[in-house]
């Protein structure tokens, strides 16, 4: 990796004012998406400023109807935390699948959504859960924090703090892993709300995004039978040596139902 | 001698220890003062014209000791890397040989090919110093389809070799296959891909090379699987260093797997620029670059028939394959598509006729070179999926297709139309003990079982024989090879009774240390913990032949079975001396010499220390001393054979395939320590498995550029892939060695592919499936199922 002054402030106050002025900074979090592209020199940072040691960012609270967690909150945190598994176990399920015990040990959840990764597991149920994005500076709601590929909302100098979900009424996550990367070739998340019904798809195309043909279909019948004929069309799906856009297109249809089969035991 | 620790035994890795405490020593661990560290600029296109090469900028950058080009190697004289068996074509001429210099001289051959080695302090600034080297690039279209590799107007990779074929080699006799085939009363006819793989050692291939200008001495540390021939290779052919002024040292070696055989272009330039920097150099690949330039495995394009009578008796089998090579010649790559592949194709079946026609051919790709199984693999591919291929067209039981045409246990030693002389074996009983352990009859039941879930389950057979120890160096001379394929020991005793076993075999993952010292404890009553094995260092350990091919123990096992002989022999003399009884009456039990029908008895330890302070001692007669050294040239190879049983779950929505019951049963003859064995096929199956269903390097077939060139892409397979294998054996001793074994190292990755693909395509047979193409990844499975016709019975 090419040479980088390393910072390790104690609060959010001081990662803020390290970042300041440093265009070419980057803010760490777990390290499992920056330090391969680091060591692969794909990035050329000026500075590295570690958010492993600034405590507020992590944890995990019950807000009322929300289950808030913090940007520095570690996978395995989300995928092992009680209160996680009893407001909304499907997303425990999904912090429970990332990667392998090293990644869920180290990613984040802040990180990962920055990084807004099209295969990414997090945000299908940022989106599916329709939670909302807290940062330094505001709040983004699930439907415009993801812009497109390893695109998001964030401005410059701008981190995430946390991020609040709704409790469901009814949720799954299906994952089919990439079978080399194990991150998701497609992964829906289905969720039932006080909000409605949302199925959020990761993995398939270019960056998180909807079905409403099936949400539609879900609301006035929370099955798989109600979505059983819903074709995804494959224009525009992410394609390569694992999927051609076609099959993810085919999964998508498979993991939706199989998620509404589980959110329904 | 003890069950505890002797031949037989189960025993724990000795070598264990320091593995499993993180005290291995590898070559990226020495400490080297004053040393400088090498990177390699490699070409990111997959055939180019270099135009130039400007290194003044990158030469000023900050720690910086020098930058080599492959002009500076041509100009220093330095020689190609060379291709070791010379393998002839139909027209009797050897195979064509393009150069292979140690880096580019005007034209890059695949992405990754060298273009500039950079020495500095530091790794890190040796790659700083890459980037601001300007190389200017042509770039060409390229050849990396192997399917047209030889067609016509298809880019040359080498002038030297025409239409890229290095050769076009054939072995049987057509006119009578031809004939065969037209009487038979069924064909079955395969295409297949046999994929191509990378080796994924788990220590990167790593090289350190030190000059001392004192002496004019050479050392180099590598990760070798044979230093011996490493050195012998670039003494003789490379580099020019005379032999004993190199020492090749491979110490703890991370997995091999075929893929660190080889002699490289790295190892060969961290040694030549070690004495023109004046300072030892270090090198270890990352694994983006052992993914691009380690050696890589398989990859061929076959069409197979096999003729049967009407009652599914074998007439005649025919195979037509183009294997790739590369870019360039590899140290063993010609022989891995003929005399490891064709001569094979026999299997365990009384085949009468048998003819292949392989054609090498050239690529713009990494070398190609041998890979756990090495041509065997492919061997038993083509006959495994052809003869369940054929009992399925046939409506003949698998296993019992295979029955019929086992060549019988009376017909040993069998000649097969292939070359081969098959030494022993007895197939019948190894499939039944698998069907059994497979339970087989309850296959309908566990079907029926999965269906109920929306499963298909399938089953497949794959009984494979593999050559391999191979030798007697006699024929591979004949055939073509350039080394000898002898092994060496030496059995070396410390006065006090402990003993080194040296030898010329090399462990880099195989549990040497191990079983080499069970054979001698056994042979010798000394106690494990009294025994060091030795290897790996050209100064320390006799010359010798290195591991790969599943040779350690039937040819290194066998020399040092031979050198115990001496010491024996030599023992007995000092103890009827020491007794003073004639040698004739002295007989060795349990590490002690005694007189039969005396109660007179030296145990070897007194003889030894006799040998060593020989003041009673027979010195008109015989040497001080209890040092013996052997070479064992075997007479021919071995031949463990056996029979896997995959079943395999497949999900149609999602085209996944679950392994989820795997059976093997084998024969390597006499077994010295079962746990070690074990781990080797289990290692083997999971190998096998993951060429199966998921490894495939994949270059993009018109930029060349690797696709498959990280873990992201390339699909290792895991420990959650598999289920929790089912072993078994039955022993057939080999005959003409001292220990009656035969090699277990490959067995399990050359049976596996073909055992889960026939298990893949039984599964799939209701839906109308016919081919799946290896890894029968999900994508493929899914595909395959979008465009069958369901079978109309169904
Ligand atoms: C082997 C492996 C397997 C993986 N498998 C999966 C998988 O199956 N599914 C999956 O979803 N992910 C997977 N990941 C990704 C991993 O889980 C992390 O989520 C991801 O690396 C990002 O989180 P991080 O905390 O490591 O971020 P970092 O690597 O620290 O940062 C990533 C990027 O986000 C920025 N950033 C970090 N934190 C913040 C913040 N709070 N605010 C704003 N920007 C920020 C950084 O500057 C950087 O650009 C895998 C990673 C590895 C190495």
């Amino acid at each position: 990796m090419y040479d980088f002054a390393y910072h390790r402030p104690k609060s959010l106050a001081d990662a803020l004012a390290l970042l300041k002025g440093k265009p070419e900074g980057r803010v760490m979090s777990g390290g499992m998406t920056l330090i391969p592209t680091l060591k692969q020199r794909l990035a050329k940072p000026s500075d590295v400023v570690d958010l492993a040691g600034v405590k507020e960012l992590a944890g995990i609270k019950v807000e009322g109807n929300n289950v808030v967690i913090g940007g520095m909150t570690r996978h395995a945190d989300v995928a092992t935390s009680a209160d996680v598994k009893g407001a909304i176990p499907a997303l425990a399920y999904l912090a429970g699948h990332i990667g392998d015990p090293q990644v869920r040990n180290r990613g984040t959840i802040g990180g990962s959504i920055a990084n807004n990764d099209p295969a990414a597991d997090y945000p299908a149920a940022v989106v599916a859960l329709n939670a909302t994005v807290t940062t330094n500076t505001g709040k983004h709601a699930a439907d415009s924090f993801f812009k497109g590929l390893f695109e998001t909302a964030l401005g410059e100098g701008e981190l995430v703090t946390s991020v609040s979900f709704p409790k469901a009424e009814k949720a799954a996550y299906m994952k089919f892993p990439n079978p080399a990367s194990r991150y998701a070739m497609v992964g829906v998340f289905v969720a039932k709300t006080a909000g409605g019904v949302r199925v959020a798809v990761t993995g398939a195309g270019p960056s998180v995004f909807r079905v409403k043909a099936m949400e539609d279909a879900l609301a006035k019948n929370f099955s798989s039978a109600a979505i059983k004929d819903i074709k995804i069309p494959a224009d525009g799906l992410n394609s390569d040596i694992h999927g051609s856009a076609e099959y993810r297109a085919h999964l998508v249809g498979v993991m939706a139902r199989r998620a509404v089969d589980a959110a329904n035991k | 001698m003890t069950a505890a620790t002797g031949i037989g035994a189960r025993v724990l890795r000795t070598e264990d220890k320091r593995f499993l405490t993180g005290t291995g020593r590898y070559v990226d661990d020495l400490p080297l003062a004053r040393a400088t560290h090498a990177y390699f600029l490699r070409s990111p296109h997959a055939h180019a014209k270099i135009k130039s090469i400007d290194t003044a900028a990158a030469k000023k950058m900050p720690g910086v000791v020098e930058i080599f080009t492959g002009k500076d190697t041509a100009d220093a004289k330095v020689g190609g890397l060379i291709c070791g068996w010379v393998v002839k074509g139909k027209d009797g001429q050897p195979h064509k040989s393009p150069p292979h210099p140690v880096m580019a001289l005007d034209t890059v051959r695949y992405v990754g090919d060298t273009v500039a080695m950079v020495v500095a302090n530091t790794a890190d600034e040796a790659k700083d110093a890459a980037e601001a080297i300007k190389v200017d690039y042509d770039v060409k279209s390229a050849n990396i389809d192997l399917a047209r590799a030889l067609d016509k107007g298809i880019p040359e990779v080498h002038p030297e070799a025409p239409g890229n074929l290095i050769y076009d080699w054939e072995i049987g006799v057509k006119a009578d296959i031809d004939a065969a085939f037209a009487k038979a009363a069924h064909v079955t006819k395969l295409d297949l891909v046999n994929n191509r793989l990378i080796p994924n050692a788990m220590e990167p291939r790593a090289a350190a090379a030190d000059y001392d200008k004192g002496t004019g001495n050479y050392t180099l540390w590598s990760t070798s699987q044979n230093p011996h021939v490493l050195r012998l290779i670039l003494s003789a052919f490379v580099l020019g260093i005379p032999e004993h002024k190199l020492r090749v040292i491979a110490p703890d070696v991370g997995g091999g797997f075929g893929s660190k055989i080889f002699c490289y272009n790295e190892e060969t330039m961290v040694t030549w620029a070690a004495s023109r920097v004046g300072r030892p150099i270090k090198w270890t690949a990352e694994r983006s670059e052992s993914f691009m330039t380690d050696a890589h495995g398989r990859d061929h394009v076959t069409h197979a028939g096999l003729a049967l009578d009407k009652d599914g008796k074998f007439l005649a089998l025919r195979v037509d394959t183009i294997a790739n090579m590369g870019a360039y010649l590899s140290t063993f790559s010609t022989a891995v598509p003929t005399y490891l592949y064709a001569t094979l194709l026999a299997g365990q079946y009384t085949t009468p006729l048998i003819y292949a026609n392989v054609r090498a051919a050239l690529t713009h790709t990494a070398p190609v070179d041998a890979y756990r199984g090495a041509g065997r693999p492919e061997a038993t591919f083509v006959i495994e999926s052809l003869v369940s291929k054929a009992a399925a067209e046939m409506k003949i039981d698998a296993a019992e297709l295979r029955r019929k045409n086992f060549i019988p246990s009376t017909a040993f030693p069998y000649q097969t139309p292939v070359a081969l002389q098959y030494d022993s074996g007895n197939y019948p009983p190894i499939i039944d003990e698998a069907m059994k352990i497979a339970d087989y009859k309850g296959f309908e039941a566990r079907r029926a079982e999965a269906k109920s879930r929306g499963k298909l389950r399938g089953i497949g057979f794959s009984s494979y024989i593999e050559a391999c120890g191979l030798g007697p160096s006699r024929v591979i001379g004949q055939l073509g090879g350039g080394v000898g394929q002898w092994e060496s020991a030496q059995i070396k005793f410390n006065p006090t009774g402990n003993v080194q076993i040296l030898t010329g075999a090399h462990s880099h993952g195989q549990s040497h240390e191990t079983t080499f010292a069970q054979i001698v404890s056994d042979k010798l009553g000394v106690p494990i913990e009294a025994i060091e094995v030795v290897h790996g260092d050209t100064a320390t350990t006799p010359f010798g032949m290195g591991s790969y091919g599943s040779r350690s123990l039937a040819v290194g096992g066998s020399a040092i079975m031979k050198a115990a002989d001496k010491i024996i022999a030599k023992g007995k003399k000092i103890a009827a001396h020491l007794m003073e009884a004639s040698v004739a009456d002295v007989v060795f039990e349990q590490g002690t010499f005694k007189v039969a029908g005396t109660d007179k008895a030296v145990p070897l330890g007194a003889a030894v220390f006799a040998a060593y302070v020989p003041h009673n001692y027979p010195l008109e007669e015989l040497e001080p001393g209890m040092d013996e050294n052997a070479f064992y040239d075997p007479s021919n190879f071995v031949y463990p054979a056996g029979t896997q049983i995959c079943e395999v779950e497949i999900d149609p929505d999602t085209g996944t395939v679950e392994v989820v019951a795997h059976t093997a049963v084998d024969d390597f003859g006499n077994i010295i320590n079962p746990m070690i064995v074990d781990g080797q096929v289990h290692g083997g199956i999971v190998q096998g498995v993951g060429q199966a269903l998921m490894e495939n390097a994949v270059y993009d077939k018109a930029t060349g550029q690797l696709v498959s060139g990280s873990y992201m892409d390339y699909t290792m397979p895991r420990a959650d892939n598999v289920p929790s294998f089912k072993l078994g054996n039955k022993v057939t001793p080999c005959p003409h060695n001292p220990l009656g074994v035969k090699g277990c190292g490959e067995a399990g990755a050359i049976a596996a592919p073909a055992a889960v693909m026939n298990a893949v395509h039984n599964a799939l047979a209701p839906l109308g499936v016919k081919h799946v193409e290896m890894p029968a990844t999900p994508l493929n499975v899914w595909q395959s199922i979008q465009g069958a016709q369901p079978a109309a019975a169904e």
